[in-house]
């Protein structure tokens, strides 16, 4: 049996370890009421983009944009939205994991744009092909970093880099659930058809095909805004679980460990005493 | 009094503004624009310029540089991409970028023009409304 000192050296080191895992967890639930007031806040504006957007596709019949079409080259930009920091349970491996293990795509044909250096990393180390990296920005989403993004991925589509554009992020359906979501941003394709009657039809000003190249980059940025601000919401709330149960963890080691001690340090104060009262009756 | 329709403004952080409001104005690719209650459906793009809302005897300025307005007889919608009110302005900066962009446009060898010229609308954009306050 280990000795005494032992195991109250190893408990010592579970405990402070527990107090890490314990403010972590209160930093990320503070974090994460934060990220679902943001998320909450920027739903209007999501709604009416994705209104505009449908019944303005809706009519898409005659027009004829390339933003609609895919590209003719065979490369796929993906965006991956992950975070720059581990110690969140699965939620930076399960987006990576997304991406590697869809079937329809070749690993030569995609180029992964970043967003969160440790899916960067994993991409990188499994031999990727990288495109510009924006791991800042997921430090604190803001909607001109996600107007960069989407230029960029816009320019690379219409220079015809790329033929087709995803975007791999975390989706935040309540705290507890979170689910790793792929969204195809270009070519755009309208799921459903229910949309041409739900309102009266819109006009243009100016022509539709203008509107076209004018009113989907400003759809594909908020698209981006929105996963970014959804993936953090994911990732503090990944992180508090992930902590969470760290911290019981924790809690239940130092228990088995304070009853081993305690034990321990009942057989050796048997042990002496048991010592002592035999040299007692040896002299006597 | 002509009646009143129910103006909502969203930008991607926070609702801006939502209430009814007698006209509203601003600047579209197509030129300037006002609307009253009861315009046709219609669905045009902002441009860097002034957004008045008029309400009764009050008339509130704002500083609107993107999005797009989807306007419906008796509902219109701002999806503004930046917008901002007078009193938010840093017009010192907003001075700084003017020059700073008409210098860029000055020089046109080798810069992106597009950028520079929306640059500088922005910025006039942000001092003019900053005036009004």
């Amino acid at each position: 049996m280990a000795s005494m000192r032992d195991i109250k050296r190893r408990r010592g080191s579970v405990q402070s370890t527990q107090q890490i895992t314990k403010a972590m967890k209160l930093v990320s639930t503070v974090k994460l009421q934060r990220a679902k007031g943001r998320a909450e806040r920027s739903k209007t504006y999501f709604k009416c983009m994705y209104d505009t957007v449908v019944s303005m596709l809706s009519k898409a019949g005659e027009i004829n944009h390339p933003y609609l079409k895919a590209g003719e080259s065979a490369k796929k930009a993906v965006i991956v939205i992950t975070a720059n920091r581990g110690l969140a349970g699965g939620y930076n491996s399960n987006i990576v994991k997304l991406v590697k293990n869809n079937e329809d795509w070749k690993k030569e044909d995609l180029i992964i744009y970043p967003i969160g250096s440790k899916g960067r990393d994993a991409f990188a180390r499994a031999g990727y092909e990288l495109g510009t990296d924006y791991s800042d920005a997921i430090e604190e989403p803001i909607y001109v970093d996600a107007m960069k993004i989407s230029q960029q991925v816009l320019d690379d589509f219409s220079q015809g880099r790329v033929g087709e554009i995803y975007i791999a992020y975390t989706g935040f359906k309540n705290t507890v659930t979170h689910i790793p979501t792929l969204l195809k941003l270009l070519p755009i394709k309208l799921e459903d058809e229910r949309t041409a009657e739900d309102k009266a039809v819109l006009d243009f000003e100016p022509e539709t095909e203008e509107a076209v190249e004018l009113i989907i980059p400003k759809y594909i940025t908020s698209l981006i805004y929105g996963a970014m601000i959804e993936s953090v919401a994911s990732e503090n709330g990944a992180r508090m679980q992930a902590m969470d149960s760290a911290t019981s963890n924790a809690e239940e080691m130092i228990d088995k460990l304070s009853l081993l001690y305690n034990r321990a340090r009942q057989s050796s104060i048997t042990q002496e005493l048991t010592e002592i009262i035999a040299g007692a009756e040896a002299i006597s | 009094m002509a009646e009143r329709f129910k103006l909502t403004i969203v930008t991607p952080d926070r609702e801006f503004y939502s209430d009814d409001a007698d006209m509203v104005e601003f600047n579209t690719t197509e030129g300037e624009i006002g609307i009253y209650q009861g315009h046709a459906p219609l669905t045009v793009i902002v441009k860097p310029g002034i957004l008045t809302i008029t309400q009764g005897e009050t008339v509130k300025n704002a500083a609107l540089h993107a999005g797009f307005v989807q306007i419906l007889p008796e509902e219109v919608t701002i999806l503004a991409e930046i917008i901002e009110w007078p009193s938010e302005i840093d017009t010192q900066r907003a001075e700084a970028a003017r020059e700073r962009a008409e210098n860029r446009l000055k020089d046109r060898s080798h810069i992106d023009v597009a950028r520079a010229e929306a640059a500088l609308m922005r910025s006039i954009a942000r001092i003019n409304a900053a005036k009004l306050q």
